[in-house]
């Protein structure tokens, strides 16, 4: 077997984990109890576990405004997060965040951002750190297929080349770059040709394969500790909701997505393979998946009961000043 | 300049219309007339090359919805999720011709694009010695209200209010929003077109004609003769909330509108001091070099013999706009913190202070 129980549980938990926290988070927030905008990455999330689970706490990531799953794969709490995203005082950011900025330094999760292409300048720099620290850690940031258009990757791309930095690109390629196609923004055939051109090494593969994606996360991880410099990963994969929540996604043509949920299911392929291999039985992921379930439900129970920050002592903390 | 009365009426059928629907008017309107208007930015259509339904957003508020399917993909532009290079190609473009109009969706994305604006397009034509000309408009959400966190919420209107050679526009109805954006079209330098996303559904009377607004006059929405209050954008609502209230007690607010901030119908302002004696400002943005210590700068250097009472800002905190409903609400400011210095300000007039 090629890879240990431990590692195949951990992956599978850590997935399902993504998926029932994602699949949740809309229903609180169409239970009016997430405030805000609030972007899912239920579908993606073969790709957030096969980047982060050999990675440190040292090791930083920085992701995007689809960042649940990101944080989650990076070992954030999921109380914490809940809490975050309902705007509790108990958050990961005190509720200052919220789902657009959720963030744990101590995790090495550098921040979902809600700039598009804010993330890889920010990445390089932790790269940049590592590397003049000589620390081996790494640094590895997630982008779309949107965030490949803006010239801020373009510049972090190359940077990261010229001073050969640590710095893992990963492309989370769902079609999608908010309601605008891919194959229409982006205007290189190949979004990897183009990574390519940067002068790094890139692959494509397929992100709804936990596996192909984690050995390409683990070449390109390793090339990065060894001071060979940065990657790119074009992962190809499909976005189960909307942009944002509440998105009618009439731009997609219809039964897209429940096509997709049925056919084009990350988690249910990586339970086919496994258990198709002998690797996992059925049974040991169903009882993960009540686990995940009932800490997923814990997580909710409790930032629903967590108290709001309170605007006397909270608003103006964390700033250098008080007018 | 000044106008002292409301808007003025202009002759012809009116129909009830939002905010949005008032710019979309407007951007229609203009597209019919002059075939060098073009809007471009992201999702301004929407669902380009997806394969489902076109004019999917029609811009993710709405706005520019129905402008696609009439003037086509050519003049109603998708883009990459690329700020510099949409701003860039709004002000080449205008340098070479067109009537761009870009949109930033949130105008906090201003920052991925901003070299394009302020070092760019703000500065061709006094740079080129007036050989050139830029007339483009860039259309902006700005605002909280809506728990989108830190990078989705910013007022930034100070920042390109500080820079020479931009316009800014912050229209607080319907009415002004429609005359101003008509205006910002014909207008041959680069206009700032500030939106404030809790505004696009307040309605009211909107002539169904095209027409222009000037930039640079304020216009009155209450008019009184005990305070004035000058109130930008959404905060306009509270400033008429404020002055209503005070109305019941035989309080007379002269609550004044920019409309603009830069042109700033300095005179308006003045002028309303010199009658009332006394001045709040009421301003979504950080206190910091904000418009509201520059309106409070001016009176101060131009007014100051007015003046019964120490002028009093109100403003954001100097934070970045928090997330949790509790702390924006306490970030931003309202009608209740306006009330309260409204109402110092004329204790401190009684006083003799």
């Amino acid at each position: 077997m090629p890879y240990s129980t431990e590692f195949l549980l951990t992956a599978y938990r850590t997935m399902k984990t993504i998926r029932e926290f994602e699949e949740r988070c809309v229903k609180e927030f169409e239970g009016g109890n997430v405030p805000g905008f609030t972007h899912v990455s239920n579908g993606q999330e073969a790709i957030a576990v096969a980047a982060c689970i050999d990675l440190s706490d040292k090791d930083i990531i920085g992701s995007t405004h689809r960042g649940h799953g990101h944080c989650i794969a990076k070992g954030c709490d999921v109380g914490g997060m809940m809490k975050e995203i309902m705007g509790r005082a108990t958050g990961l950011c005190k509720g200052k965040g919220g789902s657009m900025h959720i963030a744990d330094i101590d995790k090495g999760m550098l921040g979902a951002n809600a700039i598009v292409g804010g993330g890889p300048p920010l990445v390089n720099g932790a790269a940049l750190a590592a590397k003049t620290l000589g620390t081996k850690n790494v640094a590895l940031s997630f982008n779309g297929d949107g965030s490949a258009n803006q010239g801020t990757v373009f510049e972090a791309m190359n940077m990261a080349v010229v001073l050969k930095l640590p710095h893992i690109f990963v492309y989370e390629n769902n079609g999608y770059a908010e309601g605008t196609a891919a194959n229409y923004g982006v205007g290189s055939n190949s979004l990897t040709e183009r990574n390519a051109g940067f002068g790094m090494p890139a692959e494509c593969i397929d992100g709804l394969d936990f596996f192909a994606t984690y050995e390409a996360l683990k070449i390109a991880t390793e090339r990065a500790r060894n001071g060979d410099g940065p990657t790119a990963i074009e992962a190809m994969c499909v976005r189960f909701d909307g942009h944002f929540i509440g998105d009618p996604q009439l731009y997609r043509p219809k039964d897209e997505v429940k096509n997709a949920r049925k056919n084009q299911d990350c988690l249910k392929i990586f339970r086919e393979r496994v258990i198709s291999e002998g690797w996992l039985k059925a049974a040991v992921m169903n009882a993960i998946d009540k686990e995940v379930m009932v800490e997923i439900e814990t997580a909710v129970v409790d930032a629903l009961a967590a108290p709001h920050p309170d605007p006397a002592t909270d608003l103006m903390s964390d700033v250098y000043c008080s007018y | 300049m000044t106008n002292h009365s409301n808007n003025p009426t202009i002759g012809g059928k009116t129909s009830l219309k939002t905010i949005r629907e008032a710019i979309n008017d407007a951007l229609r309107e203009e597209m019919r007339r002059d075939p060098t208007v073009i809007v471009l930015g992201e999702e301004v259509s929407g669902g380009a090359g997806c394969g489902g339904e076109d004019d999917a957003y029609g811009g993710v508020f709405g706005v520019t919805k129905g402008l696609m399917p009439e003037f086509g993909r050519e003049r109603v532009i998708d883009t990459p999720i690329s700020e510099a290079a949409i701003i860039g190609a709004a002000a080449g473009a205008a340098n070479n011709g067109l009537r761009p109009v870009a949109e930033l969706m949130f105008f906090d994305f201003i920052g991925v694009s901003f070299d394009q604006i302020f070092n760019q397009a703000a500065k061709f034509r006094y740079m080129f010695g007036g050989k050139s000309k830029t007339p483009m408009v860039i259309r902006g959400t700005v605002g909280g209200g809506w728990r989108a966190g830190a990078q989705h919420s910013s007022m930034l209107h100070s920042i390109v209010t500080h820079v020479a050679g931009l316009k800014v526009v912050m229209p607080a109805n319907a009415y002004d929003a429609k005359g101003l954006m008509v205006q910002a079209i014909r207008d041959d330098d680069p206009v700032i077109f500030l939106e404030h996303k809790v505004m696009y559904d307040i309605a009211c009377e909107v002539p169904d004609e095209q027409y222009c607004i000037p930039f640079g006059e304020a216009s009155f929405p209450r008019q009184g003769s005990d305070v004035t209050i000058v109130a930008i954008s959404n905060m306009v609502t509270h400033a008429i909330t404020v002055a209503d209230i005070l109305a019941k007690e035989g309080i007379s607010c002269d609550v004044i509108d920019p409309r603009t901030v830069s042109p700033l119908d300095h005179e308006a302002i003045l002028e309303s001091v010199e009658v009332t004696g006394r001045l709040v400002i009421i301003d979504e943005g950080n206190p910091r070099c904000g418009l509201a210590s520059d309106i409070a700068g001016i009176v101060a250097e131009h007014g100051f013999y007015s003046l019964k009472a120490p002028i009093r800002t109100v403003t954001a905190p100097h934070t970045p706009v928090p997330f949790a409903p509790e702390l924006e609400d306490a970030y931003l400011p309202n009608a209740e913190k306006l009330m309260v210095a409204v109402r110092e300000v004329l204790a401190a007039g009684q006083s003799g202070a």
